[in-house]
């Protein structure tokens, strides 16, 4: 038997919904050699990890806590990667808006009641302004938006922590963690007893906006067009710099609320570990979306589980909580083969002798 | 009876639900040259690529002298002795002809060994009359010279059998004599040559025996092609007869394009020069020329895509200032571009997005940012019933539509708004005869209505057929423009050669 790869004529469109489902199981499967290797069982490791995500109230709005800053980085990577601006940069724009948050939510000087939607446009702006560099950088200068949106993270997190250690710095503690917000500027917790925040919101009604933009604007369309052809898009008349350079300050805008979302409804302050790479989960949350708006949901709160549910295990199981991210790029990994089967398909062939 | 040279036995091949190839056979011997005809669709690309190792078929077997061979890959097609030279080329532009006959050669001990490439360059001058400047950068070759370096390098890499894609769509009358002469000289060598045309009477003049290919099938294998008239072909490619176009006399009205001294930059050749003409109502200009001799710039400038240097551009009289392709559109212009894959077309999405594309900002299909999926779907609904587009439905991913369906497609979308001008640059290239007539009635109803073409075309036959003027291009200047009443293909093809216009 050999087997090659031939191009698709057609792709069938229960593949299209399946191929996201087999990756993850690809994923399962392929890590659960490392459980083996941990000593534990399989089943009943990965039967604690997803038990322990959802069986309780309280575990359910944790898991939805956890998937409401992956849904915007989500969202932010798709709509960057439609554009074909590859912003590998969500991570610094979500600490840029959240570090704007921090500061505004802190302003005496406003009224109690303007603070949340100061942080909130403050934020998204913040975020969209970090990703604007590398994309007037590469519709400008050509340079490559991989490299610079990845390098803007490192200069941004250590900028943060120079401010941490210094001017922000917790005169009381000393740690390095910056003064707390207002109480005003808390989001409002939506149920009782639970840390379940606003955010929440702002990331369902952001998935629904992002809906809309892509499928039904004018800007959507040329985001898509863009970014499946920018040639043919400029003969059309689209301004190919304007169009990527709108798709990469959504895109920022939407990490940036991320970080909003984290110190408005979460920590109320910004410190180190704010983002456990919430900004680099997005590219896989946005991969296994196929790029598609709604589907960054359940793939954002497939990972918050994999996040929130790998502790409980680590606890019953004895398996590190590292799996967590093992899982994560495994996911990747499947993802783009399994996108491989979108265009092409395996052909087994008998070899023949005659 | 010798042995073939190649043979293709029951070659099947399917795609899904789509058979390519259904138990097609074709038998080459030394000193072939086979002619393989039929409308775009027919399988004459998925036969070719079979052969050359781009699929596998799913039944049938490929003999070369006699022995079973498997071909996986081009790399296995080469060792067989099977070259292909592809419509669109596969060399580096900015390597020298030495370079790109060197690139996927063994070296010598890590070095690269130029100089058994240059002796195998001069041995094939010598032999077929086919010579290149080993020195010269890709870049600056002509059309016609970089086909040239695609078939020596075939040639160099051993092949017996050449594989030939619409080799003559891009070369001048002479030129593709030329190339002729060389497969002439392959024939008397012992060599086969395949070759795919839609050119009736080249293939005619070339080929001494030819297959015929309709819907995956052989539908006529002919060995005495001199008897066969032209129209009995046409026939057997498109299973039906082909009434060609009716011109009717229409008398030209007021100027709707005019060209004031226009010059642009660009390469030596290919950039403007102090170009004047003008269109009228009614009218079909045709532009002869080989091509990188400022067609592309010329149709850029009425696209919208290139500013002039020097010069202006007038649409109905009024001066074009700031030239960008919605307000080229705006002012009247439709735009039928070369590239229709690339440029005119994004193949990546859905036929329906295709179909608005340069209008999507146009009332009828968005208001304030927002699209009008509703309206959106009916215009293109009626537009594909109209123009007979067969596609599953408006959804379907462009790309896999054939390439009548994708011109249909363009037409359509630009027809729609009535345009003034519509400027064609190769419209029929690579279409079968069906579709290209199709596109040549729709040219010829424009003009019935009073409205104007500016057709841009390496095919002179079309030229001749729909033109009432002629202008020849040649390093970025008019070389010479006639009446179609006037014109020779003797006379423009010495005119796209450089010579001076007779007086």
């Amino acid at each position: 038997m050999t087997f090659r790869l031939e191009p698709r004529e057609h792709t069938p469109v229960w593949l299209n919904a399946l191929l996201p489902l087999l990756a993850v199981f690809a994923t399962l499967v392929i890590c659960s050699g490392l459980i083996k290797l941990a000593g534990a069982s399989v089943f009943s490791a990965y039967a604690i990890l997803f038990k322990s995500a959802l069986n309780s109230r309280f575990n359910l709005v944790e898991t939805a806590v956890k998937a409401t800053p992956l849904i915007l980085t989500g969202l932010a990577v798709v709509v960057a990667f439609r554009a074909k601006f590859w912003n590998i940069g969500a991570e610094g724009q979500l600490l840029a808006g959240a570090m704007a948050a921090a500061y505004l939510g802190a302003l005496k000087s406003f009224p109690g009641w303007s603070l949340i939607p100061l942080m909130i446009v403050g934020g998204a702006l913040a975020g969209a302004i970090w990703a604007a560099i590398p994309a007037i950088l590469k519709t400008r200068y050509k340079v490559d938006d991989v490299v610079t949106t990845l390098l803007l993270n490192f200069v941004i997190y250590y900028g943060m922590m120079a401010l941490l250690n210094g001017p922000w710095k917790d005169p009381l503690s000393g740690y390095p963690d910056s003064p707390d917000i207002l109480p005003a500027a808390e989001f409002p917790i939506l149920l009782k007893a639970t840390r379940l925040h606003l955010g929440v919101v702002v990331a369902v009604v952001a998935t629904l906006l992002i809906w809309f933009l892509v499928r039904r604007t004018t800007l959507g369309f040329s985001i898509t067009a863009v970014g499946e052809n920018p040639k043919a898009s400029s003969y059309a008349g689209m301004s190919v710099s304007k169009v990527i350079f709108l798709a990469a300050a959504i895109s920022g805008g939407l990490a940036g609320l991320a970080g909003v979302g984290e110190v408005g409804g979460l920590h109320f302050q910004v410190m180190a570990g704010i983002s456990p790479g919430y900004g680099y989960t997005g590219i896989v949350i946005a991969m296994l979306a196929r790029l598609n708006p709604l589907g960054v949901i359940p793939s954002a709160v497939f990972f918050a589980i994999i996040i929130t549910g790998a502790e409980a295990m680590s606890r019953a199981t004895g398996v590190p909580v590292f799996l967590a991210d093992v899982i994560q790029g495994t996911a990747l990994v499947t993802m783009l083969i399994a996108l491989l089967f979108n265009q092409y398909r395996l052909r087994f062939k008998r070899v023949s002798h005659e | 009876m010798p042995v073939p040279l190649l043979e293709m036995v029951g070659i099947t091949k399917t795609f899904g639900t789509v058979t390519a190839n259904d138990d097609v056979s074709l038998t080459l011997y030394p000193g072939d040259i086979l002619g393989l005809l039929g409308e775009n669709g027919a399988g004459k690309t998925t036969l070719m690529n079979v052969l050359f190792g781009v699929y596998t078929s799913d039944a049938g077997l490929i003999r070369i002298n006699g022995q079973q061979v498997r071909i996986r890959s081009s790399a296995d097609a080469l060792r067989h002795g099977v070259g292909m030279v592809h419509q669109h080329f596969h060399l580096v532009p900015c390597h020298t002809v030495l370079e790109n006959l060197m690139v996927g050669q063994k070296g010598r001990g890590g070095r690269l060994d130029r100089k058994t490439v240059l002796d195998a360059l001069s041995e094939i001058k010598e032999r077929f009359g086919l010579f290149v400047e080993p020195h010269a950068l890709v870049s600056d070759l002509t059309i016609g010279e970089q086909q040239r370096l695609e078939i020596i390098k075939a040639l160099i890499r051993g092949a017996k059998v050449l594989i030939l894609d619409e080799p003559t769509s891009t070369l001048t009358p002479q030129e593709t004599e030329g190339l002729f002469e060389a497969l002439r000289a392959m024939s008397s060598e012992g060599m086969g040559v395949i070759f795919i045309s839609h050119k009736l009477q080249e293939v005619r003049a070339i080929t001494n025996k030819v297959v015929i290919m309709r819907r995956g099938k052989v539908t006529a294998t002919l060995d005495d092609i001199e008897n066969v008239s032209r129209h009995r072909l046409a026939e057997l490619m498109c299973g039906h007869e082909i009434v060609p176009p009716v011109k009717d006399p229409v008398t030209p009205g007021e100027v709707l394009l005019s060209f004031r001294n226009v010059s642009t930059g660009g390469t030596a050749r290919s950039r403007l020069k102090d170009v004047s003409f003008e269109l009228r109502e009614g009218e079909i200009l045709g532009i002869a020329g080989v091509s990188g001799n400022g067609q592309r710039e010329l149709a850029e400038i009425i696209s919208g895509m290139l500013s002039p240097s020097s010069g202006t551009m007038e649409i109905k009289g009024q001066e074009v200032g700031r030239i960008s392709p919605r307000y080229v559109q705006s002012l009247g212009v439709g735009r039928i571009p070369e590239d229709r894959m690339e440029i005119g077309l994004i193949t990546a999405l859905p036929l329906k997005d295709n179909m608005v594309l340069p209008r999507i900002h146009d009332p009828r299909f968005s208001r304030k940012g927002i699209l009008k999926p509703r309206a959106i779907l009916d215009f293109v609904t009626r537009q594909m019933k109209v123009f007979d587009i067969r596609a599953p439905g408006p959804e379907v991913r462009t790309g896999t539509l054939s390439g009548g369906n994708l011109q249909k497609a363009l037409l359509a979308r630009e027809l729609a708004w009535d345009p003034l001008v519509l400027l064609a640059d190769q419209p029929t290239r690579g279409l079968d005869v069906a579709a290209a007539q199709f596109v040549h009635q729709k040219f010829l109803e424009l003009r019935k209505s009073g409205r104007a073409v500016l057709l841009i075309s390496e095919d002179l036959e079309e030229l001749f057929t729909l033109s009432d003027r002629i202008a020849v291009m040649y390093e970025g200047r008019i070389n010479g423009m006639m009446p179609i009443e006037e014109a020779t293909v003797q006379k423009v093809g010495l005119l796209m050669a450089g010579m001076e216009a007779a007086a």
